[in-house]
């Protein structure tokens, strides 16, 4: 009672403090004709928040997972939507490829299909919900308000050659450092899981 | 139109999004897509940023990093799930509470 | 006697610093013997107490015998040395310091003291020598000599004082020597308390004078003491000096030399004996008119402070009616009575009056005072002397007697007289009380004279001794009772300048003549009753016997002052009549003197009670006297010397026409002269000769009625004058008028004091502990509930806390998370907050 009470004072003071002084001081550009990219854009964002909106409210794992898929995907799109092909296509690759698989398997692998909740016990949906409203406020009005520099957008190029030559020059003691995460990451899932699989099998 | 904002708001709702799912999923499985949500939406943050406030490829470097680590993080992550099944024989987050008081 | 009318100056001193030592050897001994003297005595034997003991004492006479020297080397007139050991207080304008003085009187004292100490130190080797208290014995005895020695060589009140006092303690303790007895622990208890009082009076007196010299009040007509106006000036001779307002001197010398002079005569209260008699002495100071005209409500100053001092010497040297502690003084072994009881301590009052002569003879009321109750006195104790049977005790009302003969001496005037009497007085009752200590000690311990007898054969040495010092009590020519004893009735016939309470009574010294001669005559009689009555006739003893008091069958009050029964000799019938001579081992004769009142119907026991008595039913060893040990015969023969030589003293002027040796050696001593009546040479003749005549009578009547124990008229007039007998006998039932005057209403008052005490006062001190209590619980609540309360409360509230604290840790992830993003919401609300 206490954790709304105060959520809902927070959200209020936000919303009348900051956010309202700030949306009418911002500059509110003419709603211009949607052009093509623009509807292909709101498209893609409606696909991936809705996917999102699944992973989280869904009542069974796999409906979660399949808005999980979407949710990578309607990323990946938006990726290309910025001129961004490599991150794009290794975000199909890794991300929806390799992670969403691991967790399928990972899905499979340790429930019974049929059985699972959603809330968690003592909060709940509710206390989420309130989690969401407290948050999304937030990083919504610095989104929104918040005046970017923004500069126009260069010329469309791979950009492929350009991370190659970042990762080498600029970002060469990350790459490696990266390398040896996976090294590790590698070396621990392998010795975690076998771990207790050998327990089991002793 | 589409600016800046518009990325920066889907980035922000899948942020929010997944953190709504971390914080209530009673899945271990469940808790850990939240996290790939957080993450991505951090990356389309990034890769947006890159895009709009010309930095080079700084953002999108940064965003591959992150799939990268996420990737690591995720198989490291699902085995831990794993073990903890073995050990608890439930992936209920709740029953793993052996570090309270 | 003499007349000299030289002009008096002031004494002029020599400084001896050696006269401490005479009494620092007595208190060393003292001091080893009561410290160590039980395991001296354990590990080495008696010896070596007694060696300790007669060591001091001879020690001191050596050094009294050097100073003596030293005074016989002096002039006459400067014969006074001095020596002062620190200064005690200074306080104003007094000063008092330790110092000791011997002029003439007090050598003649310490000689005495020391020498007849030593011999009864000597005496007391073969006395005590059963005696398993030894140690303490011997201890008691140097103490007391430390204290005498202090009483006679101070200097000043002070020191004299504090040996006054230190006699009466020594004397308690010696006399309670057997405590154990609860009838020695009371007789010592009596002594100390009569002295007492007398002590109180010799304050008084002390004060008196004191404040009497202070020259400090303004003697107002009709003013009596009130003094509203205290200011220390002195008044003398016209001369009004104003010394400030007690000028506080810190320091001997400071108010020796603030002190103010009159022709270089130290002037104004002091306790000083030399400067008090210089003031008076010299008229020039002016300070005896001063005091002859003071006056106290009424009465002159000096004669109240003649009478109180007396009344000092009144305790402490047992006049009337102080006199009742000295013979139950007897109850303390032989050599005390015979030290203390005897020769030095009862002198000291005597010696008192004698030093401050000078005062004295100031005031004719109170020398009258002083020679009136001496010869009361003298005359009241020799008359229950004629009835005593214990032999101690019959020398006690002697010495008391004796004197009353000396304080007739100081207090007609006569005071080289009384002190010459001292003199004698010591030797010879010294002489006769070892002489009866002797005849206890040979009769195993038996002091009843009935029991006596005979003992002329058994112990030639004692009974010579014993027989001198009668002649010298008596007054025969041959010894030197007669030289002082008559000198003093002479002179007290011839003092004419007394006075009764500010009334002259020229009368007054031939009066006391009179009684004098009574007295005496009464002396000689119990002196040789006594002396016939244990040495003549046939032994009467048959066994050891513990009596100290005295049996009388009819007295029923005396036997209420005495815890022990009476023990009821049977009536034996007629046959009894004729035992005298006989040597038949049975009960004393004086059981034939009960027969006459045939009291058979009322103790009609058969004579089988005769046997029943010579069987020794009280357990003591019987057998025949015999002689002592030579330790005691020696100092008989020696004292009874002493008493013959000591004659030569004072062979009267009427002989030899010059003063005689001993007045010309206290003159310097003695300053005032004292008038006498003129008297025709003859007459001091015949009185001599009447005195002689008095001893003579008294003797022939003692040997009529008491050698051997033939004749029966003491039966007979005792049974015609029981009445007389019995009240004289019982000592005029005095110790029973005391009882029901003073000592009930003490008693009355200690008991009411005591109730208050208990209920009163204890009452108030055990509410005060139940308020204490209260409030204790009080405290112990307040602190339980509220001071433990608050801690315990605070403890839980910690834990309560902790306990609400430690729901955070849940163990869940999600929960963490929650908590981390409420803290990161927080921060970014008073981000904007502050911004």
């Amino acid at each position: 009672m206490l954790a709304t009470a105060l959520v809902v004072a927070f959200v209020a003071y936000m919303v009348t403090q900051v956010l309202r002084p700030a949306a009418l001081a911002s500059p509110v550009g003419e709603p211009g004709a949607m052009g093509l990219p623009d509807l292909l854009f709101y498209l893609i964002a409606a696909v991936t928040v809705a996917g999102a909106a699944g992973v989280a409210l869904s009542r069974n794992i796999l409906y979660s997972c399949l808005g999980l898929l979407a949710a990578l995907l309607g990323a990946g799109a938006l990726y290309v939507l910025l001129s961004a092909d490599f991150v794009a296509v290794t975000q199909l690759l890794i991300y929806i490829g390799g992670v969403l698989v691991l967790v399928l398997f990972a899905v499979m692998l340790t429930n019974r299909i049929t059985e699972v909740n959603v809330s968690n016990a003592s909060f709940g949906l509710f206390g989420g919900f309130l989690l969401f409203v407290a948050a999304a406020p937030v990083l919504l009005a610095v989104a929104v308000i918040t005046p970017w520099q923004a500069k126009p957008p260069p010329e469309l190029a791979p950009t492929t050659r350009a991370i190659g030559d970042a990762f080498l020059s600029r970002w060469l003691l990350p790459f490696e450092v990266a390398s040896l995460v996976l090294l590790a990451t590698l070396i621990g899932a392998v010795v975690i899981a076998r771990k207790e699989i050998k327990a089991d099998e002793a | 139109m589409i600016t800046l904002s518009h990325f920066l708001v889907v980035g922000a709702l899948l942020f929010a999004f997944g953190l709504v799912t971390v914080a209530t999923r009673r899945n271990a499985v469940g808790v850990l897509m939240g996290v790939e949500l957080i993450l991505n939406g951090a990356n389309v943050n990034f890769v947006a940023f890159n895009h709009y406030l010309g930095l080079g490829i700084s953002g999108q470097v940064f965003a591959l990093f992150v799939i990268v680590l996420a990737a690591a993080e995720a198989a490291v992550g699902l085995a831990i799930v794993l073990a903890i099944f073995q050990t608890f024989k439930s992936i209920d987050v709740r029953t793993a509470d052996l570090m309270r008081e | 006697m003499h007349e000299t009318a030289h002009e008096l100056g002031r004494i002029a001193v020599t400084q001896a610093g050696y006269l401490w030592l005479i009494p620092l050897f007595p208190l060393v001994g003292a001091a080893i013997n009561a410290l160590v003297g039980w395991k001296l005595q354990q590990l080495f034997g008696k010896k070596i107490v007694h060696r300790i003991a007669v060591l001091a004492m001879f020690a001191a006479f050596g050094v009294a015998v050097y100073a003596f020297s030293e005074l016989l080397r002096l002039p006459a007139e400067e014969r006074y040395l001095q020596d002062t050991l620190w200064n005690l207080l200074t306080a104003g304008r007094l000063s008092v310091d330790l110092a000791f003085a011997l002029d003439p009187l007090s050598m003649m004292m310490v000689l005495v003291i020391t020498g007849i100490g030593a011999l009864i130190h000597v005496f007391s080797i073969g006395y005590m020598a059963d005696e398993p208290s030894y140690w303490r014995f011997f201890s008691y005895l140097n103490l007391f000599v430390f204290a005498m020695l202090l009483l006679v060589m101070g200097d000043n009140f002070a020191v004299m004082f504090f040996g006054w006092e230190g006699v009466g303690l020594a004397s308690y303790l010696l006399i309670s020597f057997w405590y154990t007895d609860p009838e020695k622990a009371k007789a010592g208890m009596k002594a100390f308390v009569a002295n007492r009082f007398g002590d109180f009076g010799f304050l008084a007196g002390l004060l008196l004078l004191f404040w009497g010299l202070g020259g400090a009040w303004q003697a107002r007509p009709n003013s009596g003491l009130r003094n509203t106006d205290y200011r220390p000036t002195v008044e003398l001779r016209g001369q009004e000096r104003d010394v400030g307002a007690l000028a506080p001197a810190a320091t001997a010398a400071q108010a020796e030399r603030a002190a103010p002079r009159i022709d270089e005569v130290k002037v104004g209260p002091t306790m000083s004996f030399r400067e008090l008699r210089d003031q008076v002495v010299i008229e020039a100071t002016g300070v005896k008119e001063h005091l002859l005209h003071s006056e106290i409500w009424g009465v002159s100053l000096l004669a109240l402070i003649g009478i109180l001092l007396f009344v000092g010497a009144m305790g402490k040297s047992a006049q009337l009616p102080l006199y009742v502690w000295l013979p139950d003084a007897m109850a303390g072994p032989t050599p005390v009575s015979a030290l203390i009881h005897a020769a030095t301590m009862v002198t000291a009052g005597v010696y008192m009056v004698a030093r401050l002569s000078f005062l004295f003879a100031l005031s004719p009321s109170a020398m009258g005072w002083v020679a009136l109750i001496g010869a009361l006195t003298a005359i009241f104790s020799a008359s229950i002397g004629f009835f005593q049977y214990d032999i101690k005790k019959v020398l006690a009302y002697s010495t008391v007697s004796q004197l009353g003969f000396m304080f007739i001496g100081v207090g007609v005037g006569a005071y080289w007289a009384g002190a010459y009497h001292l003199l004698t007085h010591a030797f010879f009752k010294a002489t006769l009380f070892l002489g009866s200590g002797s005849v206890i000690l040979g009769c195993h311990h038996e002091q009843d004279m009935r029991k006596m007898g005979g003992l002329k054969q058994h112990m030639p040495i004692t009974r010579f001794t014993y027989l001198a010092a009668c002649w010298a009590i008596a007054g025969f020519p041959w010894m030197n009772g007669f030289y002082s004893k008559d000198e003093i009735l002479w002179k007290a016939f011839g003092s004419g300048h007394l006075a009764l309470f500010g009334v002259p009574t020229p009368w007054l010294g031939p009066a006391i003549y009179l009684v004098g001669i009574v007295a005496a005559t009464g002396t000689s009689f119990y002196m040789f009753r006594s002396y016939y009555m244990t040495f003549t006739g046939a032994y009467r003893g048959g066994e050891g016997h513990h009596d100290e008091h005295n049996e009388d069958p009819h007295s029923a009050a005396a036997t209420a002052m005495s815890a022990l029964s009476v023990k009821v000799h049977a009536s034996d019938g007629a046959e009894h009549l004729d035992h005298g001579t006989q040597g038949h081992p049975a009960p004393a004769p004086a059981h034939a003197l009960h027969d006459a009142h045939g009291h058979a119907p009322a103790h009609g026991l058969p004579a089988a009670h005769d046997d029943a008595h010579a069987a020794g039913d009280h357990g003591h060893h019987g057998g025949t006297p015999h002689e002592s040990p030579w330790t005691i015969t020696l100092v008989l023969s020696l004292l009874a010397l002493g008493s013959f030589l000591t004659l030569f003293l004072g062979i009267p002027a009427a002989w030899t026409h010059q003063a005689p040796l001993l007045e010309r050696w206290l003159e310097p001593a003695l300053p005032v002269e004292v008038a006498f009546r003129e008297q025709p040479h003859w007459l001091e003749l015949a009185f001599q000769g009447i005195g002689v005549l008095a001893g003579a009578v008294g003797w022939f009547f003692a040997m009529l009625l008491y050698k051997d124990a033939r004749s029966t008229v003491p039966a007979a007039l005792k049974a015609r004058f029981l009445g007389i007998w019995t009240v004289v006998y019982n000592k005029y039932y005095v110790d029973e008028l005391y009882a029901l005057v003073v000592l009930r209403p003490s008693v009355k008052v200690a008991r009411a004091a005591s109730w208050f005490d208990a209920n009163v006062i204890d009452r108030l001190v055990l509410l005060a502990g139940s308020i204490t209590r209260l409030v204790a619980n009080v405290d112990g609540a307040i602190d339980k509930y509220l001071v433990d309360g608050a801690v315990n409360a605070l403890a839980s509230a910690t834990m309560g806390l902790g306990r609400s604290l430690r729901l955070l840790q849940s163990g869940r992830i999600q929960t963490y998370l929650y908590g981390a993003l409420g803290g990161a919401l927080v921060v970014v609300l008073l981000n904007f907050l502050i911004s």
